[in-house]
């Protein structure tokens, strides 16, 4: 489960579980977390969870919130964000990403039918009671959501999914050796990189976390390495390799 | 009247692996060129529920279809006005959905599984596609991917109301929370959509195992540029998800479209109508 970390001049004052729908911040007594300082308004700002996901929104503060230095209306947050409120810091912290590695976590979960009721009042803006009266709502589906799988994990793989390549491994390049576009280079950034004529002959090189593989990919002739034919399986570059493909000659090669 | 076989203007490839992290592979797929059907099915639940879920999927679905489409040809006018193999696609779709929830409710080992669905069925020019849950399909057209499935997902709902745009999900910790699923209640909402087919598109059914771990410009490249050998695209498209991560199944079927496919191709219209009358 999340949690805040309320500290002031590096000086921790308490942990709060992000348990609740709703986390109120703000000087008044009634707010879930209250911080009795002239620079934080009676209801500050609010922080909305949703199952794993917690999202910040500023409640017109007078003096406003700031995340990271920052000023937010509203904000995802993330794990190890930090939350500025006058002198006060609240740190945001998302265990959820080690949960994610407990290989037996339930795989299929129901939940409670409510929750998309919430997740509407959310969208919409609303606090629950107003939003249950209210008709705004966007239409959602009326089934509870169904949990495929353990939460998935580490924030940022998919977003970054090239950076999973092993960070040691140099970059590969090409050099064309001959004919019209002699003398140019393509640097092997993409996962995948198609080489030669569509109908004619055409080899892709994969990009792998060990390694640069050469493959045929269509044509009636293999492309060949260093003049030998490449079998129909991935043939691993090394570093100076000639590949020759639909007539072109080009030179791989890692770049230090 | 048997169907017409669109293996000549059809090709399809299908490649599904475990992944590097689970135990085992949960998804099913069914890929018949012949039949011009692609189904792709993501399981769920304990032990090997998920696999029994997907697999009854694959199979219910394909045979039932097959028997369908036997009887009566899919570019049928139907009772609404629109092709009748869109009536036939909910109807064999509500029964399979049945078909898992009743095995689900008779076998406590069972009890809780359920499966995603995303399906093509290509007939006449067109193709019906029909998915329940997070499994995908995506078309290449003239160099430029489209996804042509929106998601039952949490997530989903949460980028339509505007709490989280497309960049800020791919952070969220609430993936893999589906909206709807086959087998988990005795009825399901399938959202079936009808696309007008052009010669060299290219389909992609896949499961999350696949999207969550590449990216959309990766799979485009990889349908562009490796379109000539169907079978090698859609393992490199696979072998690209593993060495992201590999953290779930992760399934592709492809179906690359050589060229067109009217219902009464070769026969001219109204004669092969009239043929394929007196052949009943």
């Amino acid at each position: 489960m999340a949690k805040l970390i309320l500290s002031m001049d590096n000086l921790v004052l308490k942990e709060i579980p992000l348990n609740k729908e709703r986390t109120t911040i703000g000087r008044k007594a009634q707010n879930d977390i209250q911080i009795d300082n002239l620079a934080i308004s009676g209801e500050h700002a609010v922080i909305v969870t949703i199952l794993n996901d917690s999202f910040l929104e500023d409640l017109n503060s007078t003096n406003g919130t700031f995340v990271n230095g920052q000023q937010v209306k509203k904000h995802f947050l993330q794990n190890n964000d930090v939350i500025e409120l006058g002198k006060y810091r609240l740190k945001y912290v998302n265990e959820g990403v080690a949960q994610a590695a407990q290989p037996d976590f339930e795989k299929t979960m129901v939940l409670r039918p409510d929750m998309m009721r919430k997740v509407a009042e959310h969208a919409a803006g609303k606090p629950p009671a107003e939003a249950e009266s209210g008709n705004l709502a966007p239409p959602v589906d009326l089934a509870p959501p169904i949990r495929k799988e353990p939460p998935a994990a580490p924030v940022g793989v998919a977003a970054a999914p090239q950076a999973a390549a092993a960070p040691d491994l140099p970059l590969g390049a090409i050099q064309v050796l001959n004919g019209s576009n002699a003398g140019k280079t393509l640097d092997l950034v993409k996962s995948l990189t198609t080489l030669g004529k569509p109908g004619v002959q055409v080899a892709v090189i994969a990009r792998r976390p060990h390694g640069y593989f050469l493959t045929h990919v269509e044509g009636a002739r293999l492309p060949t390495v260093n003049g030998a034919a490449i079998n129909p399986q991935a043939h691993e570059l090394k570093d100076h390799d000639v590949v020759e493909l639909a007539g072109v000659k080009m030179e791989f090669f890692l770049r230090s | 009247m048997a169907k017409p076989d669109l293996s000549s203007a059809i090709e399809m490839a299908a490649c599904s692996d475990t992944g590097r992290i689970r135990s085992h592979n949960e998804d099913s797929v069914l890929a018949n060129a012949a039949l011009g059907l692609a189904v792709l099915a993501d399981g769920m639940g304990g032990y090997n529920a998920g696999e029994v879920a997907s697999g009854m999927a694959t199979a219910v679905l394909g045979s039932e279809l097959q028997h369908a489409f036997n009887a009566r040809s899919p570019s049928d006018a139907g009772a609404d006005g629109q092709v009748w193999a869109r009536e036939a696609l909910v109807d064999v779709i509500g029964r399979t959905n049945a078909a898992i929830h009743l095995a689900a409710r008779s076998n406590p080992k069972y009890a809780g599984m359920g499966t995603t669905l995303v399906m093509a069925q290509f007939f006449d020019d067109r193709v019906l596609v029909a998915h329940v849950g997070d499994s995908r399909l995506y078309r290449l057209r003239s160099g430029k991917l489209a996804q042509l499935t929106r998601d039952h997902s949490l997530l989903q709902q949460q980028i339509d109301s505007g709490m989280l745009t497309p960049e800020q999900a791919r952070f969220s910790q609430n993936k893999n929370l589906v909206t709807r699923a086959m087998g988990v209640e005795p009825t399901v909402m399938t959202d079936v959509a009808e696309h007008e087919v052009l010669p060299g598109d290219i389909y992609l059914l896949c499961s999350d195992g696949l999207n969550d771990m590449v990216d959309d410009e990766t799979i485009e490249e990889a349908l562009s540029g490796l379109s000539g050998n169907l079978a090698l695209c859609a393992s490199q498209l696979v072998q690209v998800a593993n060495d992201n991560g590999g953290r779930d199944n992760v399934s592709v079927i492809l179906a690359k479209v050589r060229a067109p496919f009217p219902a009464n191709d070769g026969q001219g219209g109204l004669l092969g109508r009239m043929q394929s009358w007196l052949k009943k």
